[in-house]
């Protein structure tokens, strides 16, 4: 017997974000007892006057203008790297495996490739593949899973198992079938990160299903109903913004989500191919030569935890602001 | 331990306490300032908006408050201050001579242990007894507060039960240990009308039987005036008015008591009223005020208002010949500067009806 | 509840054969996997056309898959592209795999726990905020990320200073290695150990922050602030009011994240060459062997589901709330 009709409990207690090549789970809106608390983390009905305060509170919270500050850095200097810096990521000169110096500030490659130009080149591939898979996992996960938890029946069941199909193989033995498939077609990371969206967008889908199972229920649709509004502008104008907050939060997870399956596949030869590169197809190249160019191993795999960290650290800050917890000190 | 001292009756006083909430934000000054004390077998209503402290005031005085409360003044138990006493000097004393009752039935119980394990506990945690007995005395205890066929329910769990019930066997918890106080926090605040008639009536089942003073806390006045035997009224922070329950249901002093008690629909009275309301909302806590915190919202709001706070002072004390009036033997006292005037003022000529058509009512 | 377990079953039944078609799909779409040899001017056509008959590999695909299918319903599960059969590999890789996964939740849960229970109760203090920092660090670490490093700089690092090896880098055991189970432990536990440590250094982290959250919101409940008032001594209230009900969520989560260890075995068993199920799906899908591929599937969703379905039990008997009709 469950609060919110529908959800099983099992899909009740799922109502958290992903992460990890395979499903971790992290509190994206607090393990809330389930029963009760199945609303979008206590958002109130007035979401509009909210946004200030989510704001106030985003700033004034260490974790996350760190984590904004790093993620922007990482992102402004990669791009300016790309223009400005005289080697290009693909360029090959005549020092080989050379320690950090002034000229190559990361060093160079066995075979006289600028490893700076290459790890900000990776990081920017990186970037524009995660928040790719961020849109399209997220609008593609909002609307099946607004879909399945508004209407509810045999739509939702239908919805819902197609979701189990995905989920019952862990999520990186699915991408390598994918992204073996893929990388025979076409070498171009839109396709990557098409694949990762195209699982990703499952987790985003029950947490979507789960609010709005839950805030169909709520007054405010009742009164919106009762006052003639059609299915579309009831999800849309009144659902939607409420289940704002954790569908952002968990945008954010997918992110650092998508970062992590993305660096694993490249890693694994399925993901990005040379002469591309990404944070993960550079550790990659450079980990045999782990003791001894470490120049070639120890700035990818730098970059790519800061990257990822710095995701996490806005999306706690994130989470914290639409729903504080800070100031629950025990008695 | 000293002797407990019974000399007044006193088993219960609190003197100037102050509650201060040290927030990310600044201050919040959630009591500032509050006396009373609690007879044996008496019972005490503080009444007073959301906001108003008095919640705060129960729970600072059984430590129940997270730890950025900064609470100063004392309490003291049959003479024995408890006021920041650790968990463990406090826990011979909760439950068994001092028992509470929470607002939210529906999350106060335990939903993974039965009813009876959790009344059984509470018994088992202060009296030397067997499981068995334990239980034997909680199905007593269900039977008493009011539950039907107690053999059967006493091994369900609380979402088996309503809203009224689980509050019932609140109740019962505190009963269990026949405790020489209760302290019941808006026992009824969260309950359908019809309810709150039965639980109250658990509640007074559990005094009678138990003997227990009772500190009722409540924002609904109606719930006061079947149980107080004195009332305090709290506005932002601090009593404003405290006296026996005739004195503050007939004769309120202070001009926010006057608009408590015309906010409330009278079934007893002949002609068609309209209900008064207060305007304005009562203060955010976040700063102290300067003069009296009900001034913005009092209509016998004068210049001293707005710079002095006044004091609880006996009323009928100043401008009556008699000199130590009616008020002051009765320990009747109010905090506004005008308090004689206001005794007697008809509510209607201060504040506002609620309805719209006020040209309707006035012709 | 019965009936609810025999439902989920059939359900998660007809899923696993739905992925398994979906699975097949993909990969038999993807190429020819006697492509190479084909390419090889020196192997005769014939030879590669009896092969590829002998694989079905020019067959429709329904009629592909309904081969693998009928066969694998009755536990055959086919031969590899190589000609040898799939089921003893399977075998000895899921030991492999088992050994590995199971030591690494093990300990990870037990670790989540005590860290996650212990940051909760410190709250705000140096313990919590080290616990907190070091938590979030493995959890946006990849996992082949943190078991190179393990590796470069831990293993290989002591192993020289100590001029043997304590720890090694690749394969489940020595290849010479003989003797009696007692015997042949110490060196099971050298070649485990990074391995392991990888897994559990991923997984115990996310779930150490839930837990924390969890125990941090059950302090704050008014349950507990009822059992306090109760006047119950203070390590009861820990015990019976707090820990049994803020670790409800946590095992339910812990049993529902054993698809992601399965998923972070397979990077672990190439990071360390181990002869794992992870390592053998990740060549038959680049060889595009379907019969590996789907042997695979077939073994870790079964996995899948009965984990998913042993959270939901455990979560009932633990929270009386929940019935399922």
């Amino acid at each position: 017997m469950t609060e919110i009709p529908g959800l099983s409990p099992g899909e009740e207690r799922l109502r958290i974000g992903t992460t990890e090549a395979g499903m971790h789970t992290i509190p994206s809106v607090g393990p809330a007892d389930p029963r009760s608390a199945p609303d979008s983390s206590g958002l109130a009905e007035e979401s509009r006057g909210q946004l200030a305060t989510v704001v106030w509170r985003f700033i004034h919270s260490p974790m996350a203008i760190t984590g904004l500050a790093i993620f922007a850095f990482l992102a402004i200097s990669s791009l300016l790297v790309g223009a400005f810096w005289h080697y290009s990521y693909t360029a090959i000169t005549n020092t080989l495996n050379a320690p950090p110096s002034w000229s190559h500030p990361m060093g160079t490659n066995a075979i006289g490739g600028d490893l700076f130009a290459q790890v900000m080149h990776g990081t920017l591939q990186d970037i524009e593949i995660a928040l790719t898979v961020a849109v399209v996992a997220t609008s593609l996960g909002t609307l099946i899973g607004a879909t399945a938890g508004f209407y509810r029946g045999k739509t939702d069941t239908l919805l819902m198992r197609f979701v189990d199909l995905i989920l019952v193989i862990p999520v990186l033995a699915i991408l390598i079938v994918l992204a073996n498939k893929v990388s025979k077609e076409s070498s171009d990371w839109f396709y990557l990160a098409l694949i990762i969206g195209l699982v990703s967008w499952t987790y985003v889908a029950r947490l979507v299903r789960a609010d709005f199972l839950s805030l169909r229920e709520r007054d405010f649709v009742e009164a919106s109903r009762a006052l003639g509004a059609t299915n579309r502008r009831i999800i849309v104008r009144h659902m939607l913004p409420n289940a704002f907050g954790p569908i952002i939060v968990n945008a954010t997870i997918t992110v650092a989500l998508s970062i992590v399956l993305e660096s694993t596949l490249s890693f694994l030869g399925l993901g990005i191919q040379p002469p591309n590169v990404s944070l993960g197809l550079l550790v990659d190249q450079g980990q045999d030569s782990a003791t001894t160019e470490w120049w070639l191993f120890v700035f990818p795999v730098i970059f790519l935890v800061i990257l990822i960290l710095s995701i996490f650290f806005i999306g706690d800050g994130l989470r914290e602001a639409l729903d504080p917890r800070k100031s629950r000190v025990r008695a | 331990m000293p002797e407990p001292d019974r000399s007044s009756g006193e088993i219960f006083s609190v003197e100037n306490l102050t509650v201060t909430f040290k927030t990310g934000t600044g201050d919040v000054y959630a009591v500032r300032g509050i006396d009373f004390s609690l007879a044996s077998h008496e019972v005490l209503g503080i009444v007073g908006e959301s906001g108003s402290g008095k919640s705060v005031t129960a729970m600072a005085t059984m430590g129940l408050l997270p730890r950025n409360a900064v609470i100063t003044g004392s309490v003291r138990y049959e003479g024995r201050s408890i006021l920041g006493l650790s968990e463990k000097e406090l826990a011979p004393i909760r439950g068994a001579q001092i028992a509470m009752i929470f607002q939210d039935p529906m999350t106060s119980l335990n939903p993974v242990y039965t009813v009876g394990w959790q009344i059984a506990e509470a018994i088992r945690a202060h009296q030397d007894v067997s499981k068995e007995e334990a239980t034997k005395k909680a199905v007593a205890l269900l039977q008493t507060v009011g539950i039907p066929n107690a053999e059967a329910r006493v091994s369900d769990y609380p979402h088996e039960f309503s809203g009224g019930m689980r509050q019932r066997v609140v109740i019962a918890i505190a009963m269990a240990n026949d405790p020489t106080i209760i302290l019941a926090d808006e026992p009824t605040t969260a309950l359908d009308v019809t309810v709150q008639a039965q639980v109250l009536s658990s509640l007074r089942t559990a005094l009678e039987q138990t003997g227990a003073a009772l500190l009722l806390i409540t924002h609904d006045l109606g719930v006061i005036a079947g149980f107080a035997d004195r009332v305090l009224v709290m506005y932002a922070g601090r009593p404003v008015e405290v006296g026996t329950a005739e004195d503050v249901f007939y004769r309120p002093a202070m001009p926010y008591t006057h608009g408590l008690l015309g906010s409330l629909p009278r079934l007893d009275s002949d002609e068609r009223q309209p209900l008064r309301q207060i305007p304005g909302a009562p203060p955010s806590m976040t700063a102290e005020p300067v003069g009296c915190p009900f001034a913005p919202r009092c209509p016998l709001r004068a210049d001293i208002c707005e710079t002095e706070e006044p004091p609880l002072r006996p009323v009928g004390l100043s401008g009556n010949g008699a000199g130590e009036a009616v008020g002051a033997a009765s320990g009747h006292v109010a905090a506004c500067h005008f308090a004689d005037q206001v005794v007697g003022m008809p509510v209607a000529s201060m504040f506002p009806a609620t309805s719209v058509d006020q040209e309707e009512v006035a012709s | 509840m019965l009936g609810y377990i025999m439902r989920r079953i059939a359900v998660s039944i007809v899923v696993l054969f739905l992925a398994t078609i979906l699975v097949f799909i993909l990969v038999a779409e993807s190429g020819n996997p006697l492509a190479i040899l084909r390419a090889n001017p020196h192997i005769p056509r014939a030879t590669i056309l009896a092969r590829e008959k002998l694989l079905h590999l020019n067959d429709p695909l329904w009629q592909r898959y309904w081969i693998w299918f009928s066969h694998a319903i009755r536990g055959d599960f086919g031969t590899t592209i190589a000609g040898l059969p799939v089921e003893p590999q399977l075998i000895s890789h899921l030991l492999v795999t088992l050994r590995m996964v199971i030591l690494a939740t093990l300990i990870s849960i037990v670790l989540a726990i005590a860290v996650g229970v212990y940051a909760a109760l410190r709250q705000g203090h140096l313990a919590d905020h080290t616990a907190t920092v070091t938590n979030f660090l493995f959890l946006a670490a990849p996992t082949f990320v943190i078991g190179l490093l393990l590796k470069e700089f831990v293993a290989i690092p002591l192993d020289e200073h100590a001029n043997t090896t304590i720890f090694y880098t690749s394969g489940d055991q020595s290849p010479t290695l003989t003797g009696s189970f007692i015997q042949r432990v110490p060196d099971y536990a050298a070649h485990t150990a990074l391995p392991v440590i990888t897994l559990i250094l991923v997984t115990y982290s996310s779930w150490a922050i839930y837990q924390r959250a969890s125990i941090l919101e059950t302090l704050n409940s008014d349950h507990v602030r009822l059992a306090r008032s109760k006047g119950l001594a203070p390590r009861r209230v820990l015990l019976r009011h707090i820990l049994r009900n803020a670790l409800i969520p946590v095992t339910t989560v812990i049993a529902l994240d054993f698809a992601a260890i399965l998923g972070g075995a397979i990077v672990t068993e190439i990071v360390f060459g181990w002869q794992g199920l992870g390592q053998w799906y990740l060549q038959g899908v680049t060889t595009l062997d379907t019969n590996i591929t789907l042997a695979y599937l077939l073994v870790t969703a079964t996995f899948v589901i009965l984990f998913n379905l042993l959270a939901d039990i455990i979560y009932a008997y633990l929270d009386p709330r929940i019935r399922y009709d």
